[in-house]
């Protein structure tokens, strides 16, 4: 029961990624323990036990959140996810052209230099959580298992089933776009 | 590109995540740091990174319903219990 404790409240979390309510989320939690009980004695120790967990979540999870039309069928998403340009910060932020090519035009606001912004975190917190929300669905999945659940990159690839690329270009783009976000919140206060 | 060459900035911004994650290639760090060393604005812009990635740690996390871990807690009991 101390890992039902330890573990459940990162679990609901995942599993409220892929379905669209609480009360779901916490039914997938608790299908998931059940079915960790009934197949713990098949469980074969070639990856850890939380890894193991994770992965039978996220399978419900998804399957629950297909079924209540959350989420579209994994295998016809990620692709875009991780395929096409993309650039971290607009490119209109660089110089164009001549010596400087390249060189910030806009640089980074540095918002800690202003005591009064550092103060406010919860307010950037929960900018960062809606941000998070908006993201496609599997950048979401890694961005939240690595930086808000601090799960490693070897526990977020097997849950997910990515490669280890995948996962380093969706977290790439994920954490871009989530700092983009918290730069603008703090440039317009 | 050889060790020698510096990246710019718009360059730069795309290695930051995989320098957080210790995957860049020995040559790229160094590069990267070099640069870094050396760029007010660049390392700003790995501050903020840095910065985004502790606060995305503070996003509150919920915990079951007292409902679930009871019933939870009964079939950890009985899976104790079996022969």
């Amino acid at each position: 029961m101390d890992l039902v404790q330890r573990w459940s409240p990162t679990m609901l979390r995942v599993a409220r990624m892929y379905v669209p309510s609480q009360a779901v989320a916490e039914d997938v939690v608790q299908e998931t323990w059940l079915g960790v009980l009934n197949g713990l004695d098949r469980f074969e120790e070639r990856s850890s036990l939380r890894t193991w967990v994770f992965s039978i979540l996220v399978n419900r999870a998804r399957s629950r959140g297909q079924r209540e039309s959350r989420t579209v069928p994994f295998a016809a998403l990620g692709r875009e996810e991780v395929d096409g340009e993309f650039a971290a910060v607009e490119p209109e932020r660089f110089v164009r052209e001549g010596d400087a090519v390249g060189e910030w035009a806009a640089p980074p606001v540095r918002w800690w230099e202003e005591p009064e912004r550092a103060l406010d975190s919860a307010e950037a917190v929960q900018r960062i959580e809606s941000e998070i929300e908006k993201l496609p669905e599997t950048q979401r999945a890694v961005i939240t298992m690595r930086d808000v659940l601090g799960m490693s990159s070897e526990e977020v690839r097997s849950a997910l089933d990515l490669s280890e690329t995948n996962q380093r270009v969706l977290l790439h783009r994920a954490r871009s776009k989530v700092r983009k976000a918290l730069e603008d919140y703090y440039a317009d206060e | 590109m050889s060790d020698l060459d510096d990246i710019s900035c718009r360059e730069l911004v795309e290695l930051v995540s995989d320098y957080l994650e210790g995957t860049l290639t020995a040559s790229d760090r160094a590069r990267l740091e070099s640069h870094v060393a050396r760029c007010g604005n660049c390392a700003a812009y790995v501050r903020q990174m840095r910065e985004t990635i502790t606060l995305m740690g503070q996003v509150p996390t919920q915990t079951l319903s007292v409902e679930t871990e009871a019933r939870l807690r009964v079939a950890f009991r009985e899976w104790n219990a079996r022969d």
